[in-house]
């Protein structure tokens, strides 16, 4: 097959995965998901268990070691058939403390600390570089295979560039897809049915090759079993201890490898899909490994002797001359190694700008927290992180330089990451794991790990001298890397197995044992242990000296600004108030930190609202205080609790009405005054100017100026007047309603240029966004414009800045619409947020711009009429207010 | 006032139910026992594994999968609030 239809069959595909990733997050931004949010793509997306290592080097494993491979799937079948007990509790803590991987879910879980964090993502990075480096090999031998079957024999692309090409190409789809939001809650939807179709592509693949194989090549299945008897492969001995020790340990690794914590933990959407997954997961491992034996054995038989069985899977059907059946199981492996490195690479970017890019970054610029714009920083990180990750795998390939070290480096990876096991199901079954006891634990099995298993695998005299192998280090018989303590029967990987697990898990229970945790880290390990009793809140604040305002700030920066002002919204309204800023409380805090970490993770999260709240650190005593507060609320019905959240709910309301109502009535005495001094001022001058009138002997042009000074005054006069009636007609409901199909443009533009006549003389920046704007609502537009024209008026009259600037925001969103007039000045101060939607409430008076203050009471009627509402937003560096109306106005509000 | 100690014996229907759950937690101790069995085949420890094994591996494979398919379903049924947990 000629190599250039290869590469073009490869491309092609990759588009095709392209477009995929790209239909489906279109879908998923319009909330139009459907069965993308089933289980079988959930199950689909767990086959990245199955890497390029299972797709050639399974057959290889089986020609080499008989029925051990099967071990590497027994594993997580046992623990997906079992998930009642684990994998059920590991979903449910990772929805409910918005875990984001592997690290952060051990770094919460032990009081938030990110050194614990950094150890679990460094172990991670070392486990995995080298097993992406195997990925790219194997794509490397796989067109190797092709390229050596071209009847020149020419090599048209080099090794190595073609180890580039797929790095670079990986990192530029990984960036694209998997970076597109901040919040691992907001999943790679994309990613995730891309993966999905790959596991189809990979098991097709393997179905074709294996009937081809048992049907075409061998005589049916009775063939196959008999070439099974007569082969060598019946020769191998099963050793005990290593076929045990490697269920184990597959069953660790599925559990522990980051890759298959993020498509089981992270974008897990729905815990009834674990159900399912429970036995379908198991059934494609079965299939996947259906085929691997008969493909094997006949392959040791039809190939000859000394070709390599690792590509037996590709050079099976090319020797039989289906090309078309190698292409399509060069499809296979190349699926495999690609979703491996996607998803492997998006996890532990996450960890690596989580836990140690950002902590940096917060640590070199202390008050980055409250200034910088994070979003972005933790975005770049993440894709910096991704590079990375995939530069380190290249690096590794490049060497090794392909060596045969790789190919045994599946396992001792997953022995690398199987480190974390203890720390984690001490973590979620053991309340009395400390964070010194996961810490020493982890350490001591990643130095055995390292020791015995991760240096040796370089060959003696690469990364440990010769004599170290055969002396031991610093020439101690007992320390030898494949024999310690003089424990020899063993083969290097069981006897690495033993020895890090066994003594990791003791220095992890020891301790746990002799150290106490701290409060924090009793709290989150009551959370996660007692998930499902839900009795225990995750964390508490106390209640700190922060301005919700400050939070609101650094909410936006990090959530975006429309998902945090919902948030706080919601927080408000829960809290009895309105408006978008709620009280600090230390349910309100906890809420915002796990919405957060979702973002940043847990540790960072932690860090950055304490660094706004002051350290209020929790004590042993708030400990025992919170204990006993939980233990009480037991003794009360489940309806007394609900009437006391009632209560409290009320009792904020009526705080909130009695601030007002006090508020208020020092505002009645002003409007008395106010509105007697209005009335004067005018009455005054008409009376005066008419005495003069009346005395007669004026020149015709005295009268006519005076007449017209009369005029005018009486215009003001009937204007107030007219106001305070429309305000009342307004309050009554008793309003007429002139409904219609309006073009909201429009009326902006109405409103803009009435508008203008208020301060004609200052020079007004407006900053719209023309194709928002084309909508047709269906409301009353006259007195919609009255409200716009009343904002931009204001915004005219009251904007301090020197260039002063009106930024007209319109988003539409379920049936409703809402326009933000922001402009850039000064604002308005917390305290009178509340009141300038009063009568005659008008600030300052250093503006004097006439208006008897009515016009913000007289648009918040309005609206209300209109079945929409105007507020003031807050945290936009200027004044804001946001008009909501709805789409449709079906009839007249009452 | 306490909350209420629960129940020392159950209805039917919530019985059966954790029975159930019992039986998917003993499901992989069961799988587990199947997939190690056939290193006790022969005296010696050492084994040697024909076509026979590979069938009985892939039966066992398939045993599980359809018990677990079985139990699936019924499990998280109920309002599966801690009270159900034992």
């Amino acid at each position: 097959m000629p190599f250039n239809l290869l590469v073009l069959a490869c491309l092609l595909y990759v588009a095709f995965l392209f477009a995929v990733a790209f239909v489906v997050e279109g879908r998923a931004a319009r909330g139009r998901l459907g069965w993308l949010r089933s289980p079988l793509v959930y199950t689909l997306s767990l086959s990245i268990y199955c890497t390029a290592w299972t797709f050639y080097g399974a057959v290889g494993y089986a020609a080499r070691s008989g029925l051990e491979y099967l071990t590497i799937y027994f594993g997580p079948t046992l623990v997906f058939v079992g998930w009642w007990w684990l994998l059920r509790k590991l979903v449910r803590i990772g929805r409910q403390h918005h875990v984001t991987s592997i690290a952060d879910l051990i770094s919460s879980r032990y009081g938030k600390s990110n050194t614990l964090g950094v150890i679990v993502t460094v172990l991670a990075v070392v486990a995995a570089t080298p097993y992406i480096a195997l990925q790219l090999q194997s794509v490397v031998l796989s067109f190797g295979v092709f390229a050596s079957a071209a009847p020149d024999g020419s090599r048209p692309l080099e090794a190595g560039q073609i180890a580039v090409w797929v790095a670079v190409g990986l990192a530029l789809f990984t960036i694209l897809f998997g970076t597109r939001n901040l919040d691992a809650r907001e999943q790679h939807h994309g990613i995730v049915t891309a993966i999905a179709v790959e596991a189809v592509v990979k098991l097709v693949a393997l179905f074709a090759v294996g009937s081809f194989v048992v049907w075409g090549i061998a005589g049916g299945v009775a063939d196959v079993i008999a070439r099974i008897d007569a082969a060598d492969l019946s020769a191998w001995q099963v050793q005990p201890g290593r076929w045990t020790g490697l269920i184990f340990l597959s069953a660790a690794a599925v559990i522990t490898l980051p890759r298959m914590f993020q498509v089981m933990v992270v974008e897990n959407q729905d815990e009834g899909h674990l159900a399912r997954a429970s036995w379908a997961f198991p059934l494609y491992l079965m299939a996947m490994s259906l085929f691997i034996v008969p493909i094997a054995v006949v392959g040791l038989d039809r190939l000859p002797e000394g070709s390599n069985p690792d590509m037996f899977v590709l050079t099976l059907p090319l020797a039989e001359g289906q090309a078309a059946l190698a292409m399509l199981a060069f499809l296979g492996g190349f699926s495999s190694a690609t979703s491996m490195v996607i998803v492997e690479s998006i996890a532990l970017a996450t960890m690596i700008s989580n836990h140690v890019m950002i902590p940096l970054w917060l640590k070199l610029r202390p008050g980055a927290a409250a200034e910088d714009d994070l979003r972005s920083v933790v975005l770049m990180a993440r894709r910096l992180a991704i590079a990375i990750v995939l530069a380190l795998g290249y690096g590794y390939y490049q060497l090794s330089s392909g060596s045969a070290a790789l190919a045994s480096i599946g396992l001792i990876a997953f022995l690398g990451v199987a480190q974390v096991l203890p720390a984690m199901l001490g973590g979620i079954f053991w309340r009395g794991a400390t964070r010194t006891g996961a810490m020493l634990g982890l350490l001591t099995g990643l130095a055995v790990w390292a020791y015995t298993s991760f240096l040796p695998s370089f060959g003696p005299g690469a990364a440990l001298a010769e004599r170290v192998f055969t002396d031991g280090l610093f020439g101690m018989d007992w320390l030898r890397p494949h024999a310690l303590f003089g424990t020899e029967a063993m083969d290097p990987i069981t006897h690495a197995l033993f020895w890090s697990m066994a003594l990791n898990l003791l220095a992890f229970c020891l301790g746990s044992l002799f150290t106490f945790p701290g409060p924090v880290e009793r709290l989150q390990g009551a959370a996660f242990v007692n998930v499902f009793e839900g009795s225990v809140g995750p964390q508490r604040w106390a209640r700190g000296q922060v301005e919700p305002e400050a939070l609101l700030g650094m909410a936006q920066r990090i959530l975006g600004e429309e998902p945090a002002l919902s948030l706080f919204q919601s927080a408000a309204r829960a809290q009895g108030k309105e408006g978008f800023l709620p009280d600090p409380t230390p349910t309100f805090l906890d809420q915002l930190e796990a919405r957060l970490s979702g973002s940043v993770g847990a540790a960072t999260a932690h860090a950055m609202i304490s660094q706004l709240v002051g350290r209020a650190t929790v004590t042993v005593e708030d400990l025992m205080a919170v204990a006993s507060e939980s233990a009480q609320i037991l003794e009360y019905s489940a309806q007394l609790e609900a009437r006391e959240a009632e209560l409290t709910r009320t009792a904020g309301a009526l705080r909130e009405a009695n601030e007002k109502l006090t508020q208020l009535s020092l505002q009645k005495d002003a409007f008395l005054s106010q509105i007697s001094h209005e009335l004067r001022t005018p009455m005054t001058s008409i009376r005066a100017f008419s005495e003069i009138l009346t005395e007669g002997d004026l020149p015709p042009e005295m009268v006519a100026r005076y007449g017209g000074i009369i005029h005018d005054e009486a215009k003001r006069l009937t204007r107030l007047l007219d106001d305070l009636l429309d305000l009342s007609v307004l309050e009554n409901g008793a309003v007429q309603l002139n409904l219609g199909l309006a073009s909201l443009q429009g009326m902006l533009d109405t409103a803009l240029t009435a508008a203008r006549q208020t301060r004609p003389d200052r020079d007004f920046q407006v900053v719209r966004d023309l194709p928002a704007e084309a909508i047709y609502l269906r409301t009353d537009a006259d007195r919609l414009t009255q409200v716009f024209i009343n904002l931009i008026s204001n915004a005219r009259k009251y904007c301090d800045a020197t260039r002063p600037e009106l930024r007209i925001v319109v988003r539409q969103r379920s049936g409703r619409v809402t326009v933000d007039f922001i402009d850039n000045g000064k604002g308005i101060p917390k305290d009178s947020q509340t009141l300038i939607f009063e009568k005659f409430a008008r600030l300052t008076d250093a503006n004097r711009a006439g208006g008897a203050g009515l016009g913000l009471a007289i648009c918040r009627e309005i609206m209300t009429n209109l079945g929409g509402l105007v507020a003031y937003l807050p945290g936009q560096k200027g004044a804001a207010f946001r008009v909501t109306v709805p789409l449709r106005l079906e009839r007249v509000a009452a | 006032m306490r909350r209420p100690k629960p129940p020392l014996f159950l209805a039917r229907a919530p019985y059966r139910r954790r029975r159930l759950r019992d039986a998917a937690r003993l499901l992989p101790v069961l799988g587990a026992f199947l997939l190690l069995l056939p290193l006790l085949w022969t005296p010696d420890s050492r084994v040697a594994l024909g076509s026979g094994d590979v069938i009985y591996f892939f039966l066992v494979w398939l045993l599980l999968i359809g018990l677990a398919a079985a139990f699936a379903p019924g499990l998280s049924g109920g309002d599966g609030t801690d009270d159900e947990e034992d």
